[in-house]
């Protein structure tokens, strides 16, 4: 049985260690905690207060925002 | 004197709003803000590196969010959905923040506005409860269509993006700026001190600029120049400039009393 699974994240496969994982567990795995970001999954937004509640899937689609310099 | 700018119900003393991109260095992003003067700062919204450098310094740790109001932009986006995810997802990472710069580029040498796709953008964005600065063309029917649509500021360009070719027509600025009810901010084309001093001289209510200080050989004093440009712009506005002539027989010194 293959173990783990893979999303796609800002435009790049990613291989997850677990099928089971929130998306604060993806930002822990990223090493993102405490980074100010954004989390799009599929086109929605995750608000930040949901990130341990949403479940990912394989094949999710994931944009992973900040802010930077710009005009 | 209290002379406040006013974006939707929120006042600022300074009517400079300043880019945060193309910088040396983020200290010098953070030097140029303060010279400048500038309350509102714009952002970018881009994808998070991964696995690089989690413990690098950002933006936000020199600019603080409690200390600047967020500008965040749709910069680089070619389609309205594409400014309204970005916008989104700003409004997610800046803690439910409003106040949005929203562009649709049309081409990508130009960097001109795709007006239809502003449009169709700015309807659903106020619908969702943004306060929507928008840049545009300088067209005066755009301009008041978008104020029509609920846009709290609309913001015409005087040259293209990055040009710092001046104020190219003024004629445009002032149609607009005579009829719209909301505040008209040039927002790209400036190059130097004068052009922000023409802009306001115009009656507009602020200038944003990024290249024209980022750009420049010495950015931190550009910026002071720019504070100073935007305040003598705005005070020679509300002062009322003397009526032009050919030419006067009226000389500025007295025409009795002299000597012989």
């Amino acid at each position: 049985m293959k173990s783990g699974m893979q999303i796609l994240v800002n435009g790049k496969a990613m291989q997850l260690p677990s099928e089971a994982m929130t998306v604060m567990a993806l930002v822990e795995h990223m090493q993102l905690t405490g980074k100010r970001i954004a989390v799009e999954r599929n086109g929605d937004i995750v608000p930040r207060s949901q990130f341990h509640a949403v479940q990912l899937q394989g094949n999710d689609k994931l944009e992973i925002v900040g802010a930077v310099g710009g005009g | 004197m209290s002379d406040a700018l006013v974006i939707a119900g929120k006042s600022y003393e300074s009517r400079l709003l300043v880019g945060t991109g193309k910088y040396k260095d983020f200290a010098e992003t953070r030097a140029a803000i303060d010279a400048s003067g500038t309350e509102i700062v714009t952002v970018a919204i881009r994808r998070t590196n991964i696995g690089q450098n989690a413990n690098e310094p950002s933006l936000l740790d020199y600019l603080p969010p409690a200390e600047f109001t967020y500008l965040p932009n749709t910069a680089g986006c070619y389609s309205a959905d594409d400014a309204i995810r970005t916008l989104r997802l700003a409004r997610e990472l800046l803690d439910d923040h409003r106040l949005v710069k929203l562009e649709v580029l049309g081409d990508p040498n130009t960097l001109y506005p795709n007006v239809t796709e502003t449009i169709a953008a700015a309807k659903v964005l106020v619908k969702e409860g943004f306060e929507v600065m928008v840049y545009t063309s300088d067209d005066p029917i755009i301009a008041r269509q978008l104020e029509e649509i609920g846009c709290v500021a609309v913001m015409p360009l005087a040259s293209l993006i990055g040009s710092g070719m001046g104020i190219l027509n003024p004629w445009n600025l002032q149609i607009i700026i005579e009829s719209a009810k909301i505040p008209v901010l040039v927002d790209a084309g400036v190059g130097c001190a004068s052009d922000a001093a023409i802009a306001m001289e115009l009656g507009c209510a602020g200038v944003l600029m990024n290249t024209a200080i980022a750009a420049a050989r010495d950015p931190v004093l550009m910026a002071g120049a720019m504070k100073k440009a935007v305040e003598a712009g705005r005070e020679s506005f509300l002062a009322g400039r003397m009526a032009k002539k050919l030419y006067s027989a009226s000389p500025s010194s007295p025409t009795t009393g002299m000597i012989g």
